[in-house]
């Protein structure tokens, strides 16, 4: 089985190489690159006016599976994810039960194996039922193919737990993803605080609240040469605090979400719902210095932080409906339109964001396009312009922001492992 | 001609001047319909209004219901006790159940801010904020604006301070919008625990000192303090929220002649209030409650009665009276 893709734009961040070339697939990998290829046998699928890059790794989201299949399941949150030219995905462990054992990683990775159209990739929680008390077996999981350990959705407020779990953590060399929450400081607030939750008369969600925990634990992985990722960056301070320990030498890299960089606290103005998320929307202050943050290097990479829930659960008043939204399907015209143009960046230097730079974050393989390696690919119109519309989404899920929105470019095909996956 | 331009009343916020001087205009015709000895006109015959109270109250809910019944509204008075987080499905639930059962129009109260204009994405017929959370209670802005036009024939150019638990109080929030839109002057005084955060570019002054701060005032509006908010830690004690914000008989002689005290009530005798300023001249109080009714009537009037095609009531004259055309 062999696929020749012809006259596309070749984009390649790993290597920072932008050029029009021919590429060939054979038994799911990458055979050749080059000018001009010919090959009797291969199918033939001709690319002009069309971008090939390296799929793209999501090393944050939430597939709802075990317990929450009504939201999404590990088989419709991987076609929404091939249908935003996404190949491999991280998902967060806080299922119902939580991934909190080696037989539940093993559950996830036998469900993906079995239902998922892209690669998958489980969190392990680091406590017990994610409770936030005891400390989750973290060696076992990661053997048992953990890539990271997390209470992603919510902090953990105990210290001496989160010293313990790096040290411990470090033995395996396990990367601790830290969802940034000192949750005394957040109860009930179910946006930013500032002008907007006084405005619509809500708790406010403080920015110290993030930035609080994320110098605790950037603190204690300088002390104990823990892994440390930041999950979704939003505010402006914690920016400032992950360039300063980086600067010491702390083994921390960081991430944000689309949302944080094409969204305000504005966007929940009429007690939207759908732009309720934790962290919360910031301010366009905050913005610039997710930006900045991008530009030198402060933040590694973007995820999408994709937390689909039910249209029921959301049409709930603001305070009672869950945070989080959809992100897979909008990632990528986000990502090459309004996040690349207010960047100032080059296709090549967006893409990697989302590709060899979020998959080294936690180690992963993947994200890049060399011959020998796999053909995870996306084909991308870069000229479609389209208006975003949920209802047409993959995901079981439609909580987005995002609908009506215009943007640009399409995912024309998604290939994983040398199968077309979406297109 | 000026009116009423949406559906519902869910706040002052984004509410015009015109619109609310019509209310404050309409507001004083249903008064007068208070002082005659029959106190009831066919306004609102064979409308039926639902009030939906999630959350206890007695005085609001009893000056809605007085004001549904005196423009001859049938009322329907739903107090459901809850939990301060309600699913939300429920509320839209009962209300298009109430719906479909023939009512005009819905008055809702409820805990979590933002609940009617939930309520009011769901059902198609107009839904009156009696008080959301923390968020507003645009009735008891226009009736405390309606009293202080009454007193000072006027609302631009006023000083009025708000002194007490402004982060919590759906009072503060929605006379501040009404406020500014009129063209007074709005100062919040509380400790900055109970100051909501960037308040001040909404357009007020903060201060967080009672003393210096009243003094210039034409209107002093108290709020009432919770018990709660002292064993959550946002001040140390009752006793000393007393001595550095309520208002007593000695911060009282320092007001500006003229000037009047008022409070959306229940008060709490003694802490931000003392039961002396309370009875002084001054203190409005009563009138705020009385007026209540009126502010009610005028905005019932204008959501539901009149075929959504509201009159501007004529001074001194009862509100163009409307029979439906099946009785």
């Amino acid at each position: 089985m062999k696929t020749l893709i012809k006259h596309a734009r070749i984009l390649e961040p790993a290597a920072m190489e932008d050029r029009a070339a021919d590429l060939l697939i054979e038994d799911g990998r990458i055979a050749d690159i080059g000018l001009v290829l010919s090959d009797g046998e291969a199918e033939i699928v001709e690319a002009e006016g069309l971008w090939l890059f390296p799929g793209l790794v999501d090393i944050h989201s939430h597939l709802r599976e075990p317990g929450f299949e009504k939201k999404e399941t590990i088989a419709s949150g991987s076609r929404a994810a091939a249908a935003g030219g996404i190949t491999s995905v991280v998902c967060m462990a806080n299922t119902s039960p939580p991934i909190d054992s080696p037989t539940a990683i093993e559950f996830v990775l036998d469900r993906a194996e079995k239902t998922a159209c892209v690669r998958v990739y489980p969190v392990g929680a680091l406590t017990k039922g994610m409770e936030g008390k005891e400390m989750a077996p973290i060696g076992a999981m990661i053997d048992a193919g953990a890539v990271a350990i997390s209470d992603d959705g919510r902090g953990v407020m105990d210290s001496y737990l989160m010293l313990r779990a790096m040290q411990y953590a470090a033995v395996f060399n396990a990367p601790i993803i830290s969802h940034c929450e000192e949750m005394n400081l957040t109860e009930g607030a179910p946006i930013n605080e500032g002008r907007m939750s006084t405005t619509l008369g809500v708790m406010g969600w403080p920015r110290e609240a993030e930035t609080i925990q994320a110098g605790r634990d950037m603190i204690l992985s300088l002390k104990t040469g823990a892994r440390l990722h930041i999950a979704h960056v939003s505010a402006a301070e914690t920016v400032d605090l992950i360039r300063y320990y980086k600067a010491k030498g702390a083994p921390v890299t960081a991430e944000t979400a689309p949302h944080y960089l094409t969204l305000t606290d504005d966007a929940t103005d009429g007690f939207n719902a759908n732009a309720k998320m934790n962290p919360p929307l910031r301010t366009a202050e905050d913005q610039e210095a997710l930006f900045e943050g991008l530009r030198d290097g402060t933040i590694d990479c973007i995820a999408t932080d994709h937390a689909p829930h039910t249209e029921a659960e959301k049409d709930q008043q603001l305070a009672a409906a869950p945070y989080g939204i959809v992100g897979f399907e909008t990632l990528l015209p986000l990502l090459l339109g309004p996040i690349m143009e207010r960047a100032g960046f080059e296709p090549l230097e967006a893409l990697a964001l989302c590709t060899y730079k979020s998959a080294r974050a936690l180690k992963l393989a993947g994200g890049e396009l060399r011959v020998g390696g796999p053909a995870d690919l996306v084909l991308w119109d870069p000229q479609a312009e389209h208006v975003v519309d949920s209802t047409q989404f993959l995901s079981k899920s439609r909580n987005t922001p995002y609908n009506g929105w215009k943007l640009k470019g399409r995912v024309k095909a998604t290939y994983v492992g040398g199968d077309k996956v979406f297109g | 001609m000026s009116r009423w331009n949406s559906r519902d009343c869910l706040g002052l916020r984004g509410v015009s001047r015109e619109e609310i001087e019509l209310v404050l205009e309409t507001a004083r015709g249903m008064k007068e319909i208070q002082t005659r000895t029959v106190k009831k006109v066919p306004t609102l015959r064979g409308k039926v209004v639902i009030n939906l109270f999630y959350e206890p109250s007695t005085r609001t809910a009893t000056s809605f219901e007085l004001a549904a019944t005196r423009l001859s509204a049938d009322v329907i008075q739903i107090q459901t006790g809850t939990s301060s987080v309600v699913k939300g499905e429920s509320v839209v639930d009962t209300a298009q159940t109430l719906r479909v059962m023939g009512a005009d129009g819905c008055v809702i109260r409820h805990s979590v801010s933002g609940a009617p204009h939930h309520l009011a994405r769901h059902i198609d017929i107009p839904v009156i904020n009696a008080g959301d959370g923390t968020n507003e209670h645009p009735t008891q802005a226009l009736l405390d604006m309606f009293t202080m036009k009454q007193h000072h024939g006027r609302i631009e150019g006023l000083t009025v301070v708000i002194v007490g638990d402004i982060l919590h109080s759906r009072v503060a929030r929605s006379n501040m919008w009404g406020l500014l839109t009129l063209g007074a002057k709005v100062r919040f005084v509380g400790p900055p625990t109970l100051v909501p955060p960037e308040v001040e570019k909404l357009g007020v002054e903060v201060r967080h000192k009672l003393d210096g701060s009243f003094e210039d005032a034409d209107v002093i509006n108290l709020l009432r303090v919770q018990k709660e908010r002292m064993t959550a830690n946002f001040f140390p004690s009752l006793a000393e929220y007393s001595r550095y914000y309520g208002m007593n008989e000695e911060r009282l002689k320092r007001t500006k002649p003229g000037s009047i005290v008022m409070h959306p009530g229940p008060m709490n005798r003694g802490v931000e209030i003392t039961t002396e300023v309370a009875e002084s001249p001054q203190s409005v109080i009563l009138e705020q409650v009385t007026n209540g009714i009126a502010v009610r009537m005028a905005l019932l009037y204008l959501l539901i009665g009149a075929e959504r095609d509201p009159q501007p009531v004529k001074k001194d004259a009862a509100p163009a009276i409307d029979t439906p055309s099946l009785f």
